[in-house]
């Protein structure tokens, strides 16, 4: 037993280089989705019905298409033009993807925010973006802290599809390394394990910020 | 200060305001009083532009409200208005509540805006509760910090929409004694109430609308001893002798 598990370890260095691909496309694909999908949000509730079409047309489109073949269409069909690595495809590929449903998030958190809010900020001079970014955002945001964690997370996941478009991430590693070395139960085992971590990581994170916010309401 | 001139909105069928004239001069307070559904708060609402209008003219301080060329985010930064229901910022404390309009609206530097914010609020007696949160506030307090917020942007005319119709009754006199301190230092105000004993204290004059009519303005004097409308008769036995 202790023998099969050597393979771990003898192959850390391959393993800690996926992981930290990992991270970076996850927090690279974090980057693009956040903004993307505070803006799709902001644009769905815009009084502009062409604005707010074109949020919605996004939304239900992406959402309607599976994210490995949106993977593959940037990567093959999109890469191909705009010279992209797969690695920039990666991010691209699930950043746009999970910016959908991010709009979504942030469209109802702004929607839970009472309307008086809106109302006391633009009744004392406040623009309308002036209102959004200072008074009603903030609270938005915070309120959907829980369902963000969520979509993070999701995010982390299935950042482990890019393998698929050849970037060299933990998932990537570990299915070479399962061919190798044939140690799938050991190998899988741990990559579980290191997702687990991540994505545990993080929601304890945000449970933290939720504790914070908590206090001042 | 605020001139009304033939004043109509409808929501289909159903006049809320109708034919509504009205001209309050400066450092004067008028009250806004009536049954609910008299169309009280859709009024004070259209002054800062709040509410629509569909027919007529709102002029405060000689800046036409409601028309598209105005610039409204200038022209509100010169109205307060306070809400029934506060409307505090509540992921802000109350110095930060006060302070966050100046700072972005007047461009007033932070601290300059904190500073000031903090006198406001001491002088509305809430100087304890500088770092409070909205939720660790009383409904009293909430509506004072509220005030505060208001009188942050150096008003030419303050509107209240039923100050005190959310506030248990022990909390109402601290509000009331808030806008009390106000009329005395001259602003112009006005003031939707169901406080009759405070209207006739501290107004110039009474608004007494009913059906989105106005019905009757009088003194004070005049219409609690002997008003001339019997809408206002009804009303005035119905909510003075329960």
């Amino acid at each position: 037993m202790g023998s099969a598990w050597n393979v771990i370890p003898q192959n850390m260095h391959l393993l800690w280089d996926g992981l930290l691909l990992t991270l970076q496309l996850s927090a690279c694909a974090l980057l693009v989705s956040i903004p993307v999908g505070i803006l799709l949000g902001l644009c769905r509730i815009s009084g502009n019905r062409v604005v707010s079409f074109l949020a919605v047309s996004y939304v239900e489109f992406i959402r309607g298409v599976p994210l490995l073949v949106l993977l593959f269409w940037i990567y093959f069909v999109l890469g191909k033009y705009l010279k992209m690595g797969p690695f920039l495809a990666g991010v691209f590929g699930l950043g746009l993807f999970s910016a959908a449903f991010i709009a979504e998030i942030v469209r109802a958190g702004i929607q839970a925010v009472p309307r008086g809010q809106m109302e006391a900020a633009r009744s004392s001079g406040m623009t309308y973006v002036q209102a959004m970014r200072f008074i009603i955002l903030p609270q938005a945001m915070r309120k959907v802290l829980p369902p963000m964690a969520s979509q993070f997370i999701t995010l982390i996941k299935d950042s482990s599809l890019v393998s698929v478009i050849s970037v060299v991430d933990l998932t990537l590693v570990a299915k070479n390394l399962v061919s190798t070395t044939f140690r799938s139960l050991e190998v899988w085992t741990f990559v579980a394990i290191m997702y687990f971590c991540i994505t545990f990581f993080l929601s304890q994170i945000i449970s933290a910020l939720e504790r914070r916010y908590r206090v001042s309401e | 200060m605020i001139q009304i001139k033939q004043v109509n909105k409808s929501y289909g069928s159903v006049n809320v305001l109708q034919d509504i004239n009205l001209e309050i001069p400066e450092s004067n307070v008028y009250a806004l009083i009536g049954p609910s559904g008299a169309g009280k708060s859709t009024l004070i609402r259209s002054m800062n532009a709040l509410e629509k209008i569909q027919t007529g003219e709102i002029i405060v301080d000689g800046t036409s409200v409601h028309d598209r060329r105005t610039n409204i985010n200038k022209l509100r930064s010169d109205i307060g208005f306070v809400f029934q229901s506060f409307n505090l910022y509540p992921h802000l404390t109350a110095v930060e509540n006060v302070a966050i309009a100046p700072v972005q609206v007047k461009k007033v530097s932070k601290e300059e805006a904190t500073e000031k914010a903090k006198k406001l609020l001491a002088s509305l007696g809430l100087g304890e509760k500088y770092d409070s949160f909205p939720g660790q506030l009383s409904g009293g307090q909430q509506q004072r910090v509220a005030i505060a917020r208001a009188l942050a942007m150096d008003p030419k005319v303050m509107l209240f929409d039923e100050p005190t119709s959310a506030l248990d009754p022990e909390m109402i006199k601290e509000v009331l004694d808030a806008i009390r301190g106000l009329a005395s230092t001259g602003m112009t105000m006005v003031v939707v109430t169901h406080e009759m004993g405070f209207a006739r204290e501290i107004c110039d004059q009474i608004v007494f609308m009913a059906a989105g009519r106005i019905v009757e303005v009088a003194s004070p004097e005049q219409f609690f001893t002997d008003p001339k409308s019997d809408r206002a008769k009804d009303f005035l036995s119905k909510v003075l002798n329960h």
